[in-house]
């Protein structure tokens, strides 16, 4: 690695990104929540099936959200062939987006290695490089002197208290600049005529048997065609108002930087079993994401016996990040289920559709989900990679069992 | 570092306690009379409110023993906490 000025290849942003304008009382399409789910699916449903007349309803700003709070990591080297499948195919999506946003999202694939720390992690992670060569993922099993070929700088001594016994490596996996992507998808879907609309919240619904004919906002009631829920943390508040049940429960999830360093740290980390994962970003800041705080939270902040005891397990494995300042730390609202997986799909409602589940990995659908959720709006029926995720599963038992490649706690 | 008061104990440091999740999901009378729909009901679903909630913490690294409290997820405040025998208090 060639020493830089941190920072250095950062680019100047354009003077304007998108329009503000105020919302229309009538919309094809209402999408709300404003984070990398509803912007991506703005920018497909414009790009892939030319539906314009469509408005992103955000009640903050945009990215206000997770998506401009996670650690960014990328992979798809998923357990089961539906997960698989939904995030290669983000993934591949993600190796041409900057190209289609024509806008610089910093996609750098530096890798991912999955530490197992234990003979039972080293067989689950084993069976999962075996499931995702089957799917055409590119995945290998590493012993520990590969693992720090890799990684030099991670701990790969017998003597601590959760030694490395080997890891998973996905080459493909990387991080990309979350803001950048959302603006990304933001000014494209902009360009393309659809209404981003902040400072706008969903307070209610108005129905008419089993459809939805409006959308209450607090800036007016807007009319909408399909509405397609994409609030994350905030699903909950939403589907209540519907008188909709769905298995999801809002945690704070916390993540925090270092001060910038130089390069020391090549690709990414991450272990399931300390709750930990780790890469360094292009300004040079070490990012670190924990494990959810145990409780149900909208608070956007977390405990700090959390991040201390992510630390801990930060030092221990890479000791070189011992005398690392920590600069700051913040938290998001992450909505989990009780199979790791996300739901996506239909609702009792004809016109509602629900995404949502994504939990602490979502970022990295985030092209994925946007392409496969305009597809099910256009053609108002489940694209085949979001049609094993339905909220039915929890009914007819076909969970989608992601606990293992999920690798933080919920 | 924030502090949960035990209705045994008083209060102690937030790391002394876990969580149990929603409060008052009683086991089916008859389980084997519920539907899927019904059973998964009972076994996936939990409410999620923005605002108060009740809630099952246990005093794990003190007395050990269960209790409920009312807590508000916005703001992460414990309002109530009571005994899993009393019932849910109302509060104004
Ligand atoms: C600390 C942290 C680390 C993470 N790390 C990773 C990672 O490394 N890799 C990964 O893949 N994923 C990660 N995630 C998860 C990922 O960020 C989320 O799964 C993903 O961002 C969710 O989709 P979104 O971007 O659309 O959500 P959000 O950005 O949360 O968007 C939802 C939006 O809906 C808006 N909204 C809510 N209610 C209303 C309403 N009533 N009216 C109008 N708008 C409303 C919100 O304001 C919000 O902007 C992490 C999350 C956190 C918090
Ligand atoms: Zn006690």
């Amino acid at each position: 690695m060639s020493p830089r000025t941190p920072g250095a290849d950062l680019p100047e942003h354009p003077d304007s990104l998108w329009r503000s304008p105020e919302p229309e009382r009538s919309y094809d399409v209402v999408i709300v929540g404003g984070g990398g789910h509803g912007l991506a699916t703005a920018h497909y449903l414009a790009k892939n099936h030319g539906i314009t007349n469509v408005a992103v309803l955000e009640k903050g700003w945009l990215a206000g959200g997770n998506m401009a709070r996670n650690t960014t990591i990328i992979r798809s080297n998923y357990l089961w062939d539906e997960s698989s499948a939904i995030y290669e195919h983000a993934l591949q999506l993600w190796e041409g987006l900057e190209e289609d946003l024509g806008y610089p999202i910093l996609f750098s694939q530096r890798g991912v290695l999955n530490l197992a720390h234990t003979l039972q992690d080293v067989r689950d992670s084993v069976r999962r490089v075996e499931a995702n060569k089957l799917n055409g993922i590119d995945a290998e099993w590493l012993e520990p002197d590969e693992v720090r070929k890799i990684c030099p700088v991670v701990n790969t001594s017998t003597d601590i208290r959760y030694p490395v016994l080997g890891a998973t490596y996905q080459p493909r996996a990387g991080i990309a600049k979350h803001d950048y992507v959302a603006w990304g998808f933001a000014r494209r879907a902009d360009e393309a005529g659809i209404d981003l609309v902040q400072d706008c919240e969903v307070t209610g619904f108005d129905t008419d048997g089993d459809r939805v004919t409006g959308v209450r906002t607090t800036r007016g009631t807007i009319s909408a065609g399909t509405v397609a829920l994409c609030a994350a943390g905030h699903t909950s508040v939403l589907t209540d108002m519907l008188g909709i049940r769905v298995p999801v429960q809002s945690h704070p999830l916390q993540a925090l930087v270092s001060e910038l360093l130089e390069p020391v740290h090549p690709t990414v980390v991450m272990s399931n079993a300390v709750h930990v994962y780790v890469s360094q970003a292009h300004k040079g800041e070490l990012v670190m994401g924990a494990g959810v705080d145990s409780y149900n939270g909208y608070g956007q902040r977390g405990a700090f016996h959390v991040i201390e005891r992510q630390m801990a397990a930060a030092v221990e494995l890479f000791p070189v990040f011992a005398r690392a300042h920590l600069l700051r730390t913040w938290g998001g609202i992450v909505d989990t289920t009780p199979d790791a997986s996300p739901i996506v799909g239909r609702t009792p409602y004809d016109n509602v559709y629900l995404n949502c589940g994504w939990g602490t990995g979502g970022f990295k659908a985030t092209p994925g989900i946007g392409s496969a959720l305009a597809h099910t709006i256009a053609h108002d029926e489940p694209h085949p990679y979001v049609a094993p995720f339905t909220l039915d599963r929890f009914v007819t038992g076909a969970l989608v069992d992601e606990h293992g490649a999920a690798a933080v706690a919920h | 570092m924030q502090l949960i008061a035990c209705p045994w104990c008083g209060p102690r440091e937030e790391v002394e306690f876990s969580y149990g999740g929603q409060a008052h999901v009683p086991y089916p009378d008859d389980p084997g009379a519920l539907s899927d729909e019904e059973w998964a009901h009972y076994v996936f679903f939990r409410a999620n409110p923005k605002g108060r909630f009740a809630e099952r913490w246990k005093h794990s690294a003190g007395c050990r023993r269960w209790f409920n409290a009312i807590r508000d997820t916005a703001t992460y405040r414990f309002e109530r906490v009571y005994r899993l025998d009393d019932p849910k208090p109302v509060i104004p």
